[in-house]
């Protein structure tokens, strides 16, 4: 037998803006095992619930990870709603959707940069970025904050999107799909960038169902699971099918990213085509009591929020269960028997967002 | 010579390594989208490197908390000296919204020296660029005295 080394994976590590450690155990360049520690990131910021009331927990629900900002309010919006039994103007559900798939959209092309800079292709994360700005500034233009938009209410949105913006949001998007579109045979079919994806990190359906891998990950190994198949919010008025791949390695779960940014464009027309008139936010009277669940879909996939009211504006618990933490098992069992140069792709290939895991 | 040579290098292309110290990764991306072709800081000569040992500036985003204060303290202590500090966003300034957390220490100068701070949340990409642009007047004047 030879030598078992231990070797450091972060916490501070080029290929990963954010802090995990995972320690690698090597037998000779054959990764044997790794061990995870967390908790870089913990602010704690769950026990904030019973500081802010209920509408400044929005401002907090949004910073738990800035990424998928708006569609963290989303979920907290929906369960306070849920639990006052307020009925949001259609519109505003409307609106929610296109914020949401915009920021998927971003999301998505964020990670297929890094995922790109992560196997040394650095010209293609510089492409992927520069596609990305464009929803940026779609941002920034119709809610004022490029990555954390602030739109939610509770009971619904506080910003319009007038016919000339919702005309400009389209075009730009047309842009976008034609410069995606552009580097896909880069991305999916190049044989240096496959020789680094395919095989790497490989996780069957059966491991993806028991581990309980949510999102692209699960869904990059055949699981077809997608909250958003669930119809909350306008959802249940759009045409929807998620993307799914049966492979389960890392080529796999960027082939699924990939295809789910055509799919929010697709999203994004279609709610702008059915856009109803009306308000953009019921009134909101009195204070939550009780207890509720809600599932959102995120762009790293399901969200859980579990949300306890006491009939005060403070609430009791919020507690959030989140895509990355369920996606933590699965990546432990991608890492062992890898090479220790692939432990990079396969470690970005679940997409971590750590700040979200940690909160 | 070669030490003339070294300091005028030092301030015309300045290394920056990012430390996320536990934000909301708000500021990280809107600190790698300064590297990236919209705003391109390579044109000033502003590379992200990876190694503290080889960094002249640290950029720190996020709160401190009590896991990773060792942690940024040691990656500060890797640096050579001369070096420059910028924290960014309301986190790294002061908690920002996670103060009243209970793993929060504060912001970044609770534990290393901060040369500039950069407000906003999340701080623009433009906001960034000038703070790094202030951090080299500091870097300079720390090189000369």
């Amino acid at each position: 037998m030879s030598n078992r080394t231990v070797i450091p994976f972060g916490p501070q590590h080029p290929v990963l803006p954010e802090p995990i450690h995972l320690k690698l155990v090597v037998e000779d360049e054959i990764v044997k095992e790794a061990v995870p520690a967390l908790g870089y990131v913990h602010r704690g910021l769950e026990m904030l619930a019973t500081k802010r009331d209920y509408h400044q927990m929005i401002n907090v629900c949004e910073r738990v990870c800035g990424i998928c900002s708006m569609i963290h309010a989303v979920c907290y919006s929906q369960s306070i709603e849920e639990l006052m039994k307020i009925e949001v103007p259609e519109r505003a559900q409307f609106l929610r959707v296109i914020w949401s798939e915009l920021h998927r959209m971003h999301s998505h092309l964020l990670w297929l940069g890094l995922f790109a800079d992560a196997f040394g292709f650095e010209a293609l994360f510089m492409q992927f970025w520069k596609v990305r700005e464009r929803i940026m500034d779609i941002n920034e233009a119709t809610a004022g904050n490029r990555v954390i938009v602030s739109v939610n209410v509770i009971g619904g949105v506080r910003a319009d999107l007038s016919q000339e913006q919702l005309r400009w949001i389209l075009d730009e998007l047309e842009i976008v799909e034609k410069e995606v579109k552009a580097m896909e045979n880069t991305i999916l079919n190049d044989y240096t960038v496959k020789s680094r994806t395919v095989g790497a990190g490989v996780m069957t359906y059966d491991q993806a169902y028991e581990l309980g891998a949510v999102g692209p990950t699960g869904r990059g190994s055949g699981l077809k699971s997608d909250a958003r198949m669930l119809g909350y919010g306008a959802y249940k008025h759009l045409d929807f099918e998620p993307v799914v791949h049966p492979d389960g390695d890392s080529y796999a779960r960027s082939w699924v990213r990939f295809h789910e940014v055509y799919r929010s464009i697709d999203l994004v027309r279609q709610a702008a085509a059915a856009l109803p008139e009306g308000d953009l936010a019921a009134k909101v009277k009195g204070n939550p009591e009780g207890e509720v669940v809600m599932r959102v879909e995120q762009p790293r996939g399901e969200c859980l929020y579990y949300v306890k009211g006491n009939g005060s504006k403070f609430l009791d618990r919020v507690r959030i269960r989140t895509p990355t933490f369920a996606n933590i098992p699965p990546l432990l069992t991608m890492v062992p028997e890898c090479e220790l140069a692939d432990v990079p792709v396969i470690v970005l290939s679940i997409d971590p967002c750590i700040s979200c895991t940690e909160r | 010579m070669f030490k003339k040579l070294i300091k005028k290098s030092r301030a015309k292309s300045p290394w920056i390594m990012h430390f996320d110290c536990g934000s909301c990764n708000g500021c990280d991306i809107e600190t790698l989208a300064c590297l990236t072709p919209l705003y391109d800081v390579e044109r000033f000569g502003i590379i992200n490197v990876g190694n503290p040992k080889h960094a002249d500036v640290l950029l720190v985003t996020g709160t401190v908390n009590h896991r990773n204060k060792a942690v940024l303290k040691n990656i500060y202590d890797q640096m050579p000296d001369p070096k420059a500090v910028i924290a960014i966003g309301a986190c790294g300034l002061s908690g920002g919204v996670f103060r009243d957390c209970y793993n929060v220490v504060g912001g970044v100068d609770k534990v290393i020296p901060v040369d500039v701070y950069v407000p906003g949340c999340p701080a623009k990409p433009e906001a960034i660029i000038d703070g790094v642009v202030q951090a080299l007047a500091k870097f300079e004047q720390k090189q000369a005295g």
